[in-house]
């Protein structure tokens, strides 16, 4: 029996469900490859793949001049090929734009507990975006300040935690 | 001919290129590090948006020149950035005035282009204009500290505004291919957007303690190729392993 089967709209936040099995298969594949200066995430959580079709997924970038771009394309099309989807075609666009809103609410954690102040959800649109402090992603402490608002990494600004002294990455929020 | 098109992508893309190596001329050298990446992350932004706009240039045309042969290929008569963004860095507090005076303009430049009628455009503008907001933002930041600084750091900053000064016109300025574009809802009316601009640039020099730099005659001719010297010696170093080995990949 064709059992209707529960959808998987958490994977992309925003895009369309995936709708069949080899959707899901590249889905998890997909799931698998790292971002190369954020290793501890994947291309999933970061929310750079906005469609998965059987024959065709579609990315974005995320900084006009993340040089990581063509990196991730390459990661990505190599895993599709070493894992017999070499006729899925990788496509991508840029509008609409990409936003740490799509970042998923596991990306958050695994950016959390790599050391990573992670931007929160919905924060992208707020009229006060990068005003507020992030929490310290080692102990917590709500008590930092910015050191620089460009890190190593587009994506990233300095901070420094008062409480434990330490300095940490924060994912800007974009 | 070129199609208008091309030279408007083509225009604005080297507004962006040139300014993303002048400030990567900035990398190793910045007074901190913390401002070395600052300065080194514009640099790659504007970079990344001029990869994007020199190729839907190199499209349009047709003419088989991606976005790479468009930057390493050309002499500088067929550039058309404004001379704002060729302007030799200086010392911190010029290269700060230069950036500032660019990305306030650059940031309402986009945020309307956004509403082009061409999609192409529309999406660069869509997702570049996030990024300049930020660069507006650490450039006005600098602007407030060194203009409210040491008596040093507002001399400095004063003189940079003031050299860069004559170059602001340049970018509101509206010729016929401008004019041609606005008509048929691709380009921006860049002359509408001076108001803004000067009301947000005033806004920072206040907050800085500054005034707003004496009215000087506006040098003009970016947009037909006509550099200062400085172009060339920019494209010398930026095109040189194209110039020596055509073709190079690696």
């Amino acid at each position: 029996m064709l059992a209707s089967k529960a959808p998987h709209s958490s994977v992309i936040p925003g895009a369309p469900r995936i709708r069949n099995d080899a959707a899901d298969l590249i889905a998890k594949i997909l799931s698998d490859v790292p971002d190369p200066e954020i290793p501890c995430v994947s291309v999933i959580d970061l929310g750079i793949v906005r469609a998965i079709e059987p024959d065709r997924i579609v990315i974005t970038p995320t900084y006009t001049g993340c040089p990581a771009t063509l990196f991730i394309e390459q990661s990505i099309r190599h895993a599709l090929d070493n894992a017999g989807f070499s006729h899925v075609r990788l496509e991508v666009a840029l509008s609409p734009p990409w936003t740490t809103d799509w970042i998923t609410d596991e990306g958050r954690d695994k950016l959390r507990a790599y050391g990573i102040a992670p931007p929160p959800r919905g924060a992208a649109n707020a009229s006060l975006r990068n005003e507020s402090h992030p929490q310290c992603p080692r102990c917590g402490s709500m008590n930092t300040e910015e050191i620089s608002r460009f890190g190593s990494t587009p994506c990233k600004a300095l901070w420094r935690c008062r409480a434990c002294a330490e300095p940490f990455d924060r994912f800007k929020c974009h | 001919m070129t199609p208008p098109l091309a030279q408007y992508a083509l225009r604005l893309g080297d507004d962006s290129l040139i300014l993303g190596q002048r400030l990567s001329e900035w990398c190793g050298h910045a007074p901190a590090l913390e401002v070395d990446l600052s300065l080194a992350n514009v640099a790659l932004d504007l970079i990344g948006q001029a990869t994007y706009f020199l190729g839907v240039a190199g499209d349009v045309e047709a003419k088989g020149r991606d976005a790479d042969r468009l930057a390493f290929t050309r002499d500088a008569l067929d550039f058309s950035n404004c001379l704002l963004v060729e302007q030799p860095n200086g010392d911190f507090a010029q290269t700060i005035a230069r950036q500032f005076l660019f990305s306030a303009f650059q940031e309402l430049q986009l945020g309307a282009l956004a509403s082009s009628k061409d999609e192409r455009l529309a999406a660069i503008a869509d997702k570049a204009v996030k990024e300049v907001t930020y660069h507006k933002q650490l450039a006005g930041g600098w602007i407030v500290r060194l203009g409210d600084g040491t008596d040093e750091s507002k001399q400095r900053v004063v003189a940079g505004l003031d050299w860069m000064w004559r170059f602001v016109d340049e970018m509101f300025d509206m010729d016929a291919l401008d004019r041609k574009l606005l008509k048929d809802g691709v380009a921006v009316d860049k002359a509408a957007l001076r108001p803004a601009w000067d009301a947000r640039v005033d806004a920072v020099l206040s907050e800085a303690t500054l005034a707003r730099p004496a009215p000087r005659r506006p040098v003009l001719g970016g947009r037909a190729g006509h550099h200062s010297e400085h172009l060339g010696h920019l494209l010398s170093e930026m095109q040189f392993l194209q110039r020596a080995y055509p073709g190079a990949t690696w």
